[in-house]
């Protein structure tokens, strides 16, 4: 028995046989050879046996995991069926009488050296991890190396890897990989990130030599703590095997609430909502219940793209969000894009302080036309669904005055077109000291607002969230925070204005009774917080939950002290 | 032997997509089929060499194809150029 750490990156226990998964050795000598034509059958040989595998890898992954997955290996077939390639390697056999090995790899890596330099095309760049990968498939064959197929593993196993590819992640069978062990990366490297989407418990960052672990070892993971049990006793074989019983239970009671309305105690009913950043979270969020998208971050579509996003495919997008999220809110942000992120195609200074700077709706306002198509793009998408939109760092009303103008300017440009346009709700993110402390000032210019606690946070405290040494400031409980927080809310409902709120803290479980006692109408948060939130909510009181805000926001102290008190409070209610 | 440019009009050149019906409507002829773009020629059958002469918008190839049904091949390829919004 040996017992090791590591981060834990993915929830769940797992208990299976080890399979590890290692990268073979495909390393050859470039050799001359007499007899091309025996050369160049060798060669042929040895694609014929890859295409057949690729066939029925192909296959195994169209009925275990389906169709796009399968699509790469049909794509990996086709590079191997490509006349050009086939004839220049065959004609670097010929001409420079040189082993199969080495000519393919010089005429794989000459198109891999093109794909890669095409710096503007993110499609074709991401191609040459497909002839790397199809290279590799040949050459084990030329060599003899046996290649490790994680799409063929058909018995229950736990994977220990150094790193996973996506190539690998992509061909995991969810129920025949029951574990990750790696030694690579954080809880927000690849094989983390993917893990979690495919809820397969994982450790990451293993503390251990790998090679420690042999093929067929009994290995236990606890992807909630990071443990990893390697050979484990009787003794903890059973505590890991009633643990997972355990997990499994609180986890399928939770999913008793996927379809419930969210409802405190005595029924109040703050709705659940989710932040989303791609088209790719929306699925998570639908799948956890979400009753609404309560921030939609548009930078992605900025960020992954080599130009600006045209008002098309904005458009599409949104409207693929509005359809998906059938009639349900959703609140758009307008681009939170400035000197922080790097856009090759937009010439932005590079700033010393951008999360006090040239950003957002203060960007928006000074490059119109990237701003007027977003709203263009919103306003279209509009009649798709239940739109909101609001805009990011709105600092003076006098901006949002400016942003409100040239919506409606845009709303009346597409009437004039006969384009269909909903009734928009227009909000803020009140992420700025200053907006906050007039939030009643606001209040008469907007149908909602949102705090962004993120930012909101590190603006009150002084403290740059990202910086190691200040990171002790980031608290969201302490009460000069959560006073402001409460005016804020005091100013909407003042005003008849729903107060949502869209940073972090909204999926916290320490704050979430002191916003149901200060009436927040709506709580966005990352999908995977959605459940467990909903549960927490259905065991408060609200009535209760005021005294509890009220005392909290009149503490003295710092973060420490309220997270006690809060954590005494409600456990008596539970 | 056949002949014919083309001025590209998609935004995002030839990739993905496009570029893969493009070869296989021109892998079901006989002909010999070429695509020449700044002067490099690449052999339309071939995906990686379509993909590796990273043709972007408004740029100006040609198509040559060479063979028994050279012409039905130049108008097969022209029309799946249309369909998928390369040119106009």
């Amino acid at each position: 028995m040996k017992e090791f750490k590591g981060i834990a990156a993915s929830d769940g226990i797992a208990i299976a046989s080890a399979f590890r998964l290692t990268e073979p050795d495909l390393s050859f000598k470039k050799r001359s050879i007499t007899d091309a034509s025996d050369e160049i059958k060798r060669l042929y040989a040895a694609i014929d046996v890859s295409k057949d595998e690729l066939l029925t890898i192909q296959q195994r992954t169209l009925e275990d995991l389906g169709s796009s997955e399968a699509e790469v290996f049909k794509a990996h077939g086709a590079i191997l069926s490509d006349p050009e390639l086939l004839n220049r390697i065959k004609s670097t056999i010929e001409k420079e009488k040189v082993n199969a090995e080495y000519a393919l790899t010089k005429v794989t890596d000459g198109y891999i050296k093109i794909f890669n330099s095409m710096t503007d095309n993110e499609y074709i760049r991401q191609r040459s991890s497909d002839i790397r990968d199809v290279t590799k498939r040949v050459l084990s064959h030329l060599l003899r190396v046996p290649l490790v197929d994680p799409a063929l593993i058909h018995h229950k196993v736990i994977i220990i890897a150094h790193d996973l590819t996506p190539s690998d992640t992509a061909q995991f069978v969810p129920s025949y990989v029951l574990g990750i062990v790696s030694d690579m990366g954080g809880r927000t490297s690849h094989s983390a990130i993917m893990s979690r989407s495919l809820e397969i418990p994982a450790v990451v960052g293993f503390k251990g030599r790998l090679a420690d672990i042999k093929n067929g070892d009994t290995v236990i993971v606890d992807g909630s703590t990071g443990n990893v049990i390697v050979n484990p006793t009787e003794a903890q074989t059973d505590e890991y095997t009633q643990k997972q019983a355990d997990y499994r239970q609180r986890k399928s009671k939770l999913a008793d609430f996927k379809h419930q309305m969210t409802s405190s105690s005595d029924g109040k009913h703050p709705i659940i909502a989710a932040n989303i950043g791609t088209l790719d979270d929306l699925d998570g969020a639908i799948e956890n219940g979400a009753e609404g998208i309560g921030l939609f971050r548009t930078e992605f579509l900025y960020m992954d793209s080599n130009h600006l996003p045209t008002e098309d495919e904005q458009f599409n997008v949104y409207k693929t969000v509005l359809q998906k999220m059938d009639k349900k809110p959703v609140i758009i942000r307008t681009a939170d894009i400035g000197g922080d992120k790097d856009l090759p195609y937009l010439d932005v200074p590079k700033e010393a302080n951008p999360f006090l700077g040239y950003r957002a709706i203060r960007m928006s306002l000074d490059k119109p036309d990237i701003f007027r198509t977003q709203v263009r793009a919103l306003l279209r998408a509009s009649s798709f669904g239940n739109l909101s939109v609001m805009f990011p760092m709105i600092t003076t009303i006098n901006e949002l005055k400016k942003a409100k103008n040239i919506f409606n300017q845009e709303r009346i440009k597409l009437i004039r077109e006969k384009v269909r346009v909903k009734p928009v709700k227009i909000g803020i993110m009140v992420e700025v000291p200053a907006a906050a402390i007039l939030a009643d000032q606001f209040a008469n210019e907007v149908d909602f607002m949102s705090i962004g606690t993120n930012d909101l946070i590190q603006y009150i405290m002084a403290a740059d969230r990202g910086n190691r040494m200040v990171s002790y400031l980031y608290q969201p409980y302490n009460p000069a925070v959560l006073r402001m927080i409460k005016h804020i809310i005091d100013a909407c409902h003042d005003n008849n204005l729903p107060a949502y709120m869209c940073g972090e803290m909204a999926g916290d479980q320490t704050a979430i009774p002191i916003l149901v006692g200060m009436g927040l109408n709506e709580f966005s948060m990352s999908a995977s917080s959605i459940l467990k939130s909903r549960a927490l909510i259905k065991r408060l009181d609200s009535r209760e939950m005021v005294t509890l805000a009220n005392k909290a926001v009149t503490m003295a102290s710092a973060s420490e002290e309220v997270t006690a008190f809060v954590h005494q409070a409600t456990n008596n209610v539970q | 032997m056949e002949k014919r440019q083309f001025n590209i009009i998609a935004e995002t050149g030839i990739h993905a997509r496009p570029a893969t019906l493009l070869v296989q409507t021109a892998s079901k002829f006989n002909s010999d089929i070429t695509l020449e773009y700044q002067e490099k020629s690449v052999n339309l059958k071939s995906i990686m060499g379509v993909m590796s002469l990273g043709v972007g918008q408004s740029a100006a190839v040609t198509i040559t194809a060479d063979g028994d049904d050279e012409k039905e091949a130049i108008d097969a390829i022209s029309e799946t150029m249309k369909a998928e919004g390369l040119t106009e």
